[in-house]
């Protein structure tokens, strides 16, 4: 069982590496949604380093683990090389995202060690990840579950039922965090429908809630850790503010990144090649 | 038919409660969906039960979560809203997920076919057959009376998978003796006359104007073997085909809409072809919403579902 925690400095050092191997990832599969996993590597960086998340290469369904449901899955590629780094799996095996025979899918689905549930159809990480800290507490576990998702697909009516649900089942043992890029694939979400004030919702609806820069590994760290450790008695929420396709200037600052593609050059002048 | 009428969701819920009180991993879970019966359990085993509220989409994927850490789940909500309000939860996480990650998950809906007569095509349910046999990895069980309910509620916790469970909301009878362990993994019951050259094949509702129809037929001299079948997803193909291959005449009767892939299709499809001498004819709703009020039997008759209608059809299929 691991619970690395890493400084700031190495953090950050990691994060820049792994969003890197996104890039790479995205340019040799192009199908894969690269704007919205970019917008949250330092969140999965500081999951798996930054001393939140217990969680165990060798057992990847170990009972001692946290539970981690990446509700928006399409954007999660940039945790493929973590899950790789950690030794989910092979790193070779981030060659070959989207090939023929590869576990590791444009939409990664649970038969990839490390994903606990079937994610990328929004809207389903907040009821599941309700009803496993549910079973964990009955059980008399203090495990955790994180659930992490879009602002986007807040958008969905059942996170909604089930945020509803948690905070009346005081579930102290669920940290919610939203990779809060202010995107939904078409436009802005705030355009589209928008969620605004969000930490006032969840409070509104017996949630703690916090915001923080979710490209600063330290501060991440630091207000994803208190949430998980306050005395808190109901669910906590987490806001972390990012932009979607960070790192990539081309797609940042484009209300419709969501689905853009960048060329194997452009992910060449980002990278600076091959690792 | 034997003994005195009971509701399926009685007895499904009496069996739950007596398995509930020594197996500690049973977690019930409703959606603001309740019965006299149910009150029991919520009171026997408060942390075991939650009321989710009004919410079918939120049910399912708690269901999942609980399942997930090792809990066997019934979920439980009227028929139309468990299986259609929450169609792409249980693709995603049950479906899906369950091919992955074995769970033991048991969706339970009350209100089959026309059972909810007075309430209108909101509260019925005609299409959730065809829909749950869509999806790979649900079991689709239907039963016709009581004791089958009570029987499945044991299968449903001695098994792993997920299966929807499909419950009649009135009183009945029980159509024969309570269906033993080999005609539950069969997914069908047998009744009526050995070796006739006539068949009916029903589930739920059906089966029980299937036996008024093969006492009215036999009355007249038609012997008629009957089959209530059980299990709509995947019941034991051999062993229908070798039940049924005496007949030369096969009507199949449902509380469902014809023609959309529910047990007429299921039946057309995977059995059909393998019993080539006998004539097929399938009897259940035409593909659209009644907004009539009025007993069960009218709202069947109207579809042509009456006793009479149902021999008469037999009658004709035999002469084909």
């Amino acid at each position: 069982m691991s619970e690395e925690k890493k400084s700031p400095d190495e953090l950050r050092a990691l994060a820049a590496r792994f969003r890197a191997d996104t890039l790479r990832i995205h340019a040799a599969a192009p199908e894969t949604r690269v704007a919205s996993s970019l917008s949250a590597v330092e969140i999965y960086t500081c999951l798996f380093y930054g001393g939140l998340l217990r969680h165990n290469p060798a057992n990847p369904r170990d009972p001692a683990r946290d539970r981690l449901i990446v509700s928006k899955g399409h954007g999660s590629i940039s945790l493929y090389p973590i899950l790789a780094d950690r030794g989910f799996f092979p790193k070779e095996e981030l060659k070959r995202v989207c090939r023929p025979g590869s576990f590791l899918g444009g939409i990664p689905d649970p038969v990839i060690p490390g994903y606990e549930t079937v994610n990328g159809s929004l809207g389903h990480g907040p009821g599941v990840g309700s009803g496993m800290a549910l079973a964990l507490k009955r059980q008399g576990s203090d495990r955790r579950v994180v659930v992490v998702t879009g602002d986007g697909e807040l958008h969905e009516g059942a996170v909604w039922e089930a945020f509803l649900f948690a905070a009346q089942h005081k579930l102290d043992n669920l940290v919610l965090i939203v990779d809060d890029n202010v995107r939904c694939m078409m436009d802005n979400t705030a355009r589209v429908v928008g969620l605004a004030p969000l930490a006032d919702k969840f409070r509104a609806f017996g949630w703690s809630a916090d915001e923080v820069d979710g490209h600063d590994v330290g501060a991440v760290c630091e207000v994803v850790g208190r949430a998980m450790a306050s005395k808190f008695e109901g669910p906590r929420a987490v806001i972390a503010h990012t932009i979607k396709g960070k790192g990539a200037p081309s797609l940042e600052g484009d209300p419709l990144c969501h689905i853009r593609t960048l060329t194997p050059q452009e992910v060449e002048e980002l990278t600076g090649g091959a690792p | 038919m034997s003994g005195p009428k009971m509701r399926m969701r009685d007895s499904f819920l009496q069996a739950m409660k007596e398995r509930m009180a020594g197996e500690k991993d049973i977690f019930f879970l409703t959606a603001d969906f309740g019965s006299p019966v149910l009150d029991a359990v919520r009171k026997d085993f408060p942390d075991r039960f939650v009321n989710l509220g009004i919410s079918e989409q939120n049910l399912v994927n708690v269901a999942t979560g609980l399942a997930l850490e090792g809990y066997r789940v019934v979920a439980y909500a009227i028929a139309p809203f468990i299986t259609m309000r929450c169609l792409e939860q249980i693709r995603i996480n049950l479906a899906i997920l369950s091919q992955v990650r074995p769970m033991n998950v048991t969706l339970v809906g009350v209100g089959a076919g026309y059972s909810y007569e007075v309430s209108g095509p909101t509260h019925q349910a005609l299409e959730d057959i065809a829909l749950m046999r869509a999806l790979p990895n649900i079991g689709v069980w239907s039963p016709a009376d009581a004791a089958t309910a009570a029987a499945m509620a044991r299968q449903a916790l001695d098994e792993k998978g997920v299966r929807y469970l499909r419950l009649d909301s009135h009183p009945l009878p029980n159509v024969g003796d309570a269906p033993t362990a080999d005609e539950l993994r069969r997914g069908f019951r047998l009744g009526g006359s050995k070796g006739a050259s006539v068949a009916i094949v029903s589930t739920g509702y059906m089966s029980h104007l299937a036996v008024a129809v093969r006492d009215e037929l036999e009355a007249g001299g038609i012997p008629v073997r009957t089959v209530d079948l059980m299990n709509l997803s995947s019941p034991d193909m051999n062993a229908l085909e070798t039940a049924l291959s005496p007949c030369r005449a096969i009507l199949t009767m449902e509380e469902g809409f014809i023609g959309r892939g529910g047990m007429d299709g299921l039946l057309a499809i995977q059995l059909a072809p393998r019993l080539p001498k006998a004539k097929w004819a399938h009897a259940g709703l035409a593909p659209h919403y009644s907004f009539e009020i009025g007993p069960r039997d009218e709202l069947l008759a109207a579809n042509g579902l009456s006793r009479s209608a149902l021999a008469e059809r037999v009658i004709e299929l035999i002469n084909a």
